[in-house]
């Protein structure tokens, strides 16, 4: 089976620490997984802010770079949606771009899916004696579904204490360059979902996206809350207790 | 724009679209100043939580929610397709059963007919069972030009009449005021309009009712001439149908002897049978109730009463030629998406500048309206497109994929845009996202804590991550994917 990376441009740029940890939990689970040089940006940005050439131009790179693979493995709830839910509907009905999007659509996962449904396990050997929780961001919740396969694979590592997050399935208010565009508002979403992350006090706030987590993790940092936040890949990556496992929210 | 400046005729459908509320600043605005409310934060707060709840475990109890859901979206769908067809159908159905049918182009039309309608009464006063259509078209306003005053009977809308106020949500247009500010509002305003609110009137909710009750019997009593919208006009049998929980709608209904009936083209059904769908979607949906407490029906008119029934389009005919944004005419008002919704919990209403709030609004007034003004072309990008809005939807309206494609069509800021082409120009090599890392990882330690410009709404609540010194990219080339 041949196994694609595609990292994600915000992974890839900011939180390579992400990409380097699903390459060692894949690596440690027998994948021989493959980074296909030429990936960039899935085009979600463009996509949503109403770029609608622009994104058109980056989906059809990303097709082009990750055709012919057998799995996709996208470290990124919302990368994987923008895939999955939005490139049939820019590529059109019909045409050889429809035909090669449907081909990697169908073989595309978010990594907690490709672990369990492709791979089947819900134990990845992984060790990380912390106090987490878990927020479901609204792609990988609302968008590709992922429902529980991240509580599973996290409630099977080795000395974590996972503990439920009030309101989990409330959006963060991210929503890409809606942060910038609604700043007001979106602080307002984040305050509320810093407030359920601190009562639940837990040490580390995990999820399936970055980005979510970059809006999350700057409120936190911006409050000298000492909470960290990971992605999610970190976490089923770490193999030994690691007593300085993660990054301070504002660091690698 | 301002009708009448340079001698154009008045607001009509070919130019904007009125909707009730004039277009003022863009969203981010308004929401700006929303947010910091915190009287109107709890309001919404607790109100939205409360109604979601129930809506929630009411829509859980139902087996086979998620078959009714797609008939009420494949009833809609049908319907909508068939449109002229069905509207026929209603217009001979209605005048068969001894009721009058009048068709408006825009709100200016439909006002113009109602108004003649009413005065051919002779009457001044009419009372008015609680309607977004009469609502979108700004008839209470309208009315007042013709020496017509209009009383709202819906216990939500009396308070937001009283308080001289806009409202704020579809099902519950007073929703961002409290009990307390709802005793002032009595206290002060009642008597201006009507029976005076009790002296010793408290905020205990049943006091409110009460007085509220009191105030509207009298009125209910003497007016001759009532005005209402419909959930559902039937066309196979001419039927109109409206839902309300608090029984005053059909004290209007039943007591007038005229009756006008303000409904939106979309709201057509083809037959009897299609109500078995919606009278179960829309109450569990809406209120979180299991079935509707007040249903009325009625079929023309009875003799000594006199019913019309106004068709309105007011933008809903381009609407429907948008092959996306059409689904929007599916919605039955429910508000389920105004509840769900994380953006209209913190901003309420009035933010959207719409009788039409949160994300139907977001898509349906843009719609309607046309994207002429600012608030108009910042409504779609009122949302973080976090899809609770479709989820909720009783007849799945996939609100977010309508939202991306508006944003894609209107003109975009150029500071905005020249970043978004920027950003474009390097992603689509690989070769130069990684230059434009490798600079990144060079100048880590010179990043602002503060960025400039629009930029400047990030840092102003976050922190910034650091940027790292090497990129994945670079990680996998120099390690060989971290074999070496």
């Amino acid at each position: 089976m041949r196994v694609a990376l595609f990292v994600t441009c915000v992974n890839d740029t900011l939180f390579p620490g992400t990409g380097r940890a699903v390459v060692t939990l894949l690596r440690r689970l027998g994948v021989d997984v493959e980074f296909p040089r030429g990936q960039t940006c899935c085009g979600q940005m463009h996509a949503n802010t109403g770029y609608r050439d622009e994104a058109v131009r980056l989906a059809r790179r990303s097709v082009a770079v990750l055709r012919g693979y057998d799995a996709v493995v996208v470290p990124s709830g919302s990368c994987a949606a923008m895939i999955r839910e939005q490139y049939p509907k820019l590529a059109g009905p019909s045409g050889p771009f429809a035909d090669a999007v449907d081909r990697v659509v169908a073989v595309t996962y978010e990594l907690t899916e490709f672990l369990v449904d492709v791979l089947g396990v819900t134990d990845v050997g992984a060790s990380f004696p912390h106090r987490v929780t878990y927020h479901p961001t609204c792609h990988s919740l609302r968008g590709i579904h992922l429902g529980d396969r991240p509580l599973t694979l996290l409630r099977q590592v080795k000395g974590l204490d996972l503990v439920p997050l009030p309101g989990a399935e409330e959006c963060c208010g991210f929503g890409g360059t809606f942060a910038l565009k609604n700043a007001d508002v979106s602080a307002a979403m984040c305050a509320d979902k810093v407030r359920a992350v601190l009562d639940t006090g837990a040490e580390v706030l995990c999820a399936a996206d970055n980005s979510c987590l970059m809006h999350i993790g700057g409120m936190l940092a911006r409050q000298n809350s000492g909470v960290r936040v990971m992605h999610l890949a970190e976490i089923l990556g770490a193999a030994e207790p690691a007593g300085a496992a993660g990054r301070p929210v504002s660091a690698r | 724009m301002r009708s009448g400046e340079r001698g154009e005729r008045p607001v009509s459908a070919a130019s904007v679209t009125f909707l009730g509320m004039p277009a003022t600043r863009p969203f981010p605005r308004n929401a700006a100043r929303a947010v910091r409310d915190s009287q109107l934060r709890f309001n919404l707060r607790k109100a939205t939580r409360t109604i979601r709840a129930r809506r929630a475990s009411v829509v859980a109890e139902v087996p086979d929610w998620a078959a009714l859901r797609d008939a009420g979206r494949a009833i809609k769908e049908h319907t909508l397709r068939n449109l002229d067809r069905y509207l026929l159908q209603l217009e001979e159905a209605v005048t068969a059963a001894g009721g009058h049918v009048h068709w408006a182009a825009d709100a200016a039309e439909a006002n113009e007919i109602v108004a003649g309608l009413v005065k051919a009464t002779g009457e001044t006063e009419v009372v008015k069972v609680k309607s977004m259509a009469t609502q979108e078209i700004g008839l209470n306003e309208a009315l007042l030009e013709y020496g017509i005053t209009a009383y709202e009977t819906d216990l939500a809308e009396l308070i937001v009449q009283l308080g001289d106020d806009r409202p704020s949500h579809i099902v519950v247009p007073a929703i961002h005021r409290n009990r307390a500010e709802i005793r002032e509002i009595f206290a002060g305003r009642m008597a201006g309009w009507g029976r005076p609110a009790p002296e010793d009137l408290t905020d205990d909710p049943a006091a409110l009712a009460e007085a509220a009750r009191l105030h509207l019997r009298e009125r209910f009593l003497k007016t001759k001439v009532a005005i209402s919208g419909a959930n559902f006009a039937v066309a196979e049998t001419g039927t109109l149908v409206v839902l309300e929980s608090e029984g005053n709608g059909r004290m209007c209904l039943t007591l007038p002897t005229t009756l006008i009936s303000v409904v939106g083209i979309e709201k057509v059904l083809p037959s009897w049978r299609d109500l078995e769908v919606f009278l179960q979607l829309l109450p569990r949906s809406s209120t979180g109730e299991r079935m509707n407490p007040y249903t009325s029906m009625w079929t023309g008119a009875t003799e000594g009463q006199e019913f019309h029934l106004v068709l309105l389009d007011n933008g809903r005919t381009r609407v429907l030629a948008d092959e996306v944004g059409r689904q929007a005419l599916r919605c039955i008002r429910c508000s389920a998406c105004l509840n769900v919704c994380p953006v209209y919990e913190r901003t309420g209403g009035h933010a959207y500048g719409s009788v039409y709030p949160g994300p139907i609004g977001a898509i349906l007034t843009p719609q309607l309206r046309g994207m002429s003004s600012e608030l108009d072309r910042s409504l779609p990008y009122a949302s973080s497109l976090c899809g609770a809005c479709y989820d909720v939807c009783p007849v799945a309206i996939d609100i977010p994929s309508v939202l991306v494609d508006l944003r894609a069509r209107s003109p975009h800021p150029w500071p905005e845009r020249a970043g978004m082409a920027a950003a474009g120009w390097v992603l689509r090599r690989s070769g130069r996202l990684a230059r434009m890392q490798r600079i990144g990882g060079r100048l880590r330690n010179l990043a602002p804590r503060r960025l400039p410009g629009p930029l400047a709404a990030w840092t102003d609540t976050r922190d910034l991550p650091e940027i790292p010194p090497e990129s994945f990219r670079d990680w996998w080339d120099r390690t060989d994917g971290g074999r070496r």
